[in-house]
């Protein structure tokens, strides 16, 4: 270059290059190859050292995958049909338990009967989520509910689930299919009520109950209207809670009686200790994750907040939370809850861990919005400010959307966290999938000394549902992408 | 300057500012600021770094809190009552130096967010005003992009849309263009002069004298957070009064 620059410094291209492929050996398979595993004598070392060890894996492992037996009544079984087939001294897994016992897995004690009510709430849950996950989306949001709708078919079929509540269910999933192409802003109300409907089908009892509860919410929005204009939004909002506490607390026993005794209408009651596996699992995860975001998002917020005695509650509440393992609150939620509650308020123990569990992850998740808050550049409030948009819409409108986005992959790693830290509850004495029921099936003699098998099971379904969450956010992340950068 | 001449200016007051001082900590940044706008007056604030320029506008709106003194816009007084800080913020449009568009959103919601959520506008009525305004800033095309996707001028530009959509009386500009590449300054600076012949109040900060000299009626002079000098536009080029003022033109006029 210095050369033609001491010849000529005027220059004038006549004629533009074409682009040209790269040459061989900087492309393709070769390229990789070179540049990732044999790079440097260390890096062929490396390369040679972890072929030997997948080797070793694999091939020590691959018998007893190849030798697995599903036809048998105990592991005794399985284990002389493993030594006839492959010869004595034969290693093979016996997913015969799996098949003997897989109910158990999924709804722990829940009566055979009644399989149909979980499975019917975990199909509705998706067509409760669809219009929050894929927000007018018309394909997604159909071919979400298609989906729900198969697997309705298929499982309550199975599940041999009584005429009435299968044509309605079946009824109700093609509402929200017809919703779902017309106005698929209105699906969102479904997405209210099914807590209460989930509710009702999971522990049965009186339809009335899940009913006059929603209407506390009801109470609580009336009175805020009401007393709103009279002695402003803050203070009517406190008194609308208050009401709506005791509408809960002494108006909801009795209004249930009357109307049940008026208009009589069930489902056999489940009591706590029936529920267990995934159903356990997926109740309380579900349940925690859908309150711990808003609760974290109050929190974080609170934690920003210039009012003292907001600021002092929020930090303190998060602290504690994180500082303490969940197995701890898990053991004192009893008598941690004693201390909020009235005194006699005898507390399910599902409800309990729930609400343990919601504030545990809530205290994560305020951290980790608190992190999103804190990427925003100063000039986005101040331009939220600047065009007079209050405390509240600003937050709404412009701060929120964007700390969350950033914060997607945090969130959804604590919503993973908290789905797997279900398992915990085996320590309160609750089925979960992974200790519980396995314990409950190795007490069975027939198949007392099974190791591997149940955790494996348990394992895949775990890993396809955190998966899936996984995926989720990143497609969210895509979708939300506007920023260019 | 024959054109700044040609421009109204009322006799009704905009803002008036009276003793104004204020702290940041024990930092005394704005010492005893005394300043009236009239309605329709265009004026140019300048004066070097930290010179405390920015921290005055930005009181205006109440993007910061004076201590001492009073601010009076558009007849509403700046105090701790949180309906005036919303009225007085929904009358004074502000455009910053660094844009702050919402980059979660397209252009177009840019623009109505703020009509519908603090005007109470009808989204249909919100969208019609808000194409007027990116037509008279000249970039209708980019509508439906996200901020990111556009140039740096063109999204100050939109940020100037974005004020203008609430109809506000009074524009504050905090160095609206010393973000920009030169060849960007031209087409923002055009659009602000625009909207100055049309009579709109205007605050900006800016070391664009040549700005200064086509549309202000007066340029005022800060530093170590007074006052210094302000005077007209021609004056206060050709004849400056204070040591301070010469110094400091001569230091950006000089190169
Ligand atoms: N939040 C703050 N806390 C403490 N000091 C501040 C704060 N903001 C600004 N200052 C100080 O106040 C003084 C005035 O700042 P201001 O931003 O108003 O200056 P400016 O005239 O706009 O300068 P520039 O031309 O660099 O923008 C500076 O010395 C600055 O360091
Ligand atoms: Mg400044």
């Amino acid at each position: 270059m210095s050369e033609t620059h001491a010849q000529t410094v005027t220059f004038v291209r006549d004629t533009m290059l074409p682009p040209v492929a790269p040459p061989v050996g900087e492309r393709g398979a070769v390229k990789w190859l070179r540049e990732n595993l044999f790079s440097t004598p260390l890096n062929i070392a490396l390369t040679v050292l972890g072929v030997v060890a997948i080797w070793w894996l694999v091939s020590s492992s691959l018998p007893w995958w190849l030798n697995s037996v599903w036809n048998a009544s105990s592991l005794g079984e399985c284990r002389q049909i493993v030594a006839a087939n492959a010869g004595e001294g034969a290693t093979g897994a016996c997913w015969a338990m799996i098949r003997e016992r897989w109910h158990q897995f999924l709804f722990g004690f829940y009566p055979p009967s009644q399989w149909w009510r979980p499975i019917l709430a975990f199909g509705l849950l998706f067509g409760a989520l669809a219009p929050v996950l894929f927000a007018g989306q018309k394909r997604s949001l159909t071919v979400l509910l298609g989906a729900v709708l198969v697997f309705l078919l298929i499982t309550l079929y199975l599940a041999g689930a009584p005429g009435v509540p299968f044509a309605l269910a079946i009824a109700l999933v093609l509402g929200m299919l017809a919703l779902a192409q017309m106005q698929p802003g209105r699906l969102l109300w479904f997405t209210l009520i099914y807590p209460a409907l989930c509710f009702w089908l999971l522990w049965g009892g009186s339809v009335w109950s899940p009913i006059v509860a929603m209407a506390g919410f009801g109470v609580l929005y009336a009175v805020f209207r009401l007393a709103s204009p009279m002695i402003g939004l803050a203070p009517a909002a406190g008194v609308g809670i208050v009401v709506a506490v005791l509408w809960w607390l002494y108006a909801e026993g009795p209004v249930v009686s009357v109307v049940q005794g008026v208009l009589p209408f069930a489902l056999q009651s489940i009591n706590s200790d029936q529920f267990g596996g995934f159903l356990l699992a997926i109740v309380i995860g579900v349940t925690g994750i859908a309150f711990s975001l808003p609760i974290g998002i109050l929190l974080a917020l609170g934690r920003q907040s210039d009012m003292l005695i907001v600021k002092t509650l929020s930090v303190g509440f998060i602290e504690f939370i994180r500082g303490v393992p969940l197995i701890t609150l898990l053991f004192t939620a009893s008598l941690l809850l004693q201390y909020f509650l009235p005194p006699g308020t005898n507390f399910d123990i599902i409800l309990r861990v729930i609400i343990l569990v919601t504030f545990f992850a809530a205290a994560y998740l305020a951290e980790v919005i608190r992190g999103g808050l804190a990427a925003l550049p100063r000039g986005q409030y101040e331009a939220a400010d600047a065009l007079g948009l209050d405390y509240w819409r600003a937050q709404r409108l412009i701060i929120l959307p964007q700390a969350l986005k950033v914060s997607i992959p945090a969130i959804v790693s604590t919503f993973i966290g908290l789905f797997k830290d279900t398992t915990l509850v085996a320590f309160v004495g609750l089925m979960d999938p992974l200790k519980g029921v396995t314990q409950i099936v190795r007490a069975d003699i027939n198949w007392k000394g099974i190791y591997w098998e149940p955790y494996i099971f348990v394992g895949v379904i775990f890993f396809v549902i955190c998966f899936g969450m996984s995926r989720y956010s990143m497609y969210l992340e895509r979708k939300l992408k506007t920023d260019h950068r | 300057m024959a054109e700044a001449a040609k421009m109204q200016v009322s006799d009704e007051v905009a803002i008036q500012i009276t003793s104004m001082n204020k702290w940041y900590g024990q930092f005394h940044v704005l010492r005893d600021i005394n300043m009236t706008v009239m309605k329709g007056e265009r004026i140019v604030i300048c004066g070097p770094s930290g010179s405390g320029k920015s921290t005055l506008i930005r009181c205006i709106n109440r993007l910061e809190e004076h201590q001492q003194g009073q601010i009076v816009v558009d007849g509403t007084e700046l105090t701790n009552d949180l309906k005036n800080i919303d009225k007085v913020r929904s009358e004074v449009g502000m455009v910053f130096q660094h844009f702050n568009l919402f980059p979660h959103l397209t252009i177009l919601e840019n623009l109505t967010l703020a009509p519908i959520w603090v005007r109470k506008v009808p989204k249909k009525e919100a969208e019609e005003t808000a194409m007027y305004f990116l037509g008279k800033v000249k970039i209708p095309e980019q509508a439906h992009k996200y901020p990111g996707q556009l140039s740096g001028g063109q999204q100050q530009r939109v940020a100037i849309a974005r004020s203008l959509c609430m109809k506000p009386r009074i524009m504050l500009f905090d160095e609206p263009t010393s973000a920009l590449d030169p060849e960007m300054i031209k087409e923002v600076l055009d659009t602000m002069i625009e909207l100055a012949q049309e009579g709109m109040t205007m605050l900006c900060v800016t070391h664009e004298m040549g700005f200064a000299q086509a549309v202000a009626n007066r340029v005022i002079f800060m530093d170590q957070g007074q006052i210094v000098e302000q005077n007209e536009p021609k004056e206060f080029f050709n004849n400056p009064k204070s040591e301070r003022t010469k110094l400091f033109l001569s230091q950006i006029l000089g190169h």
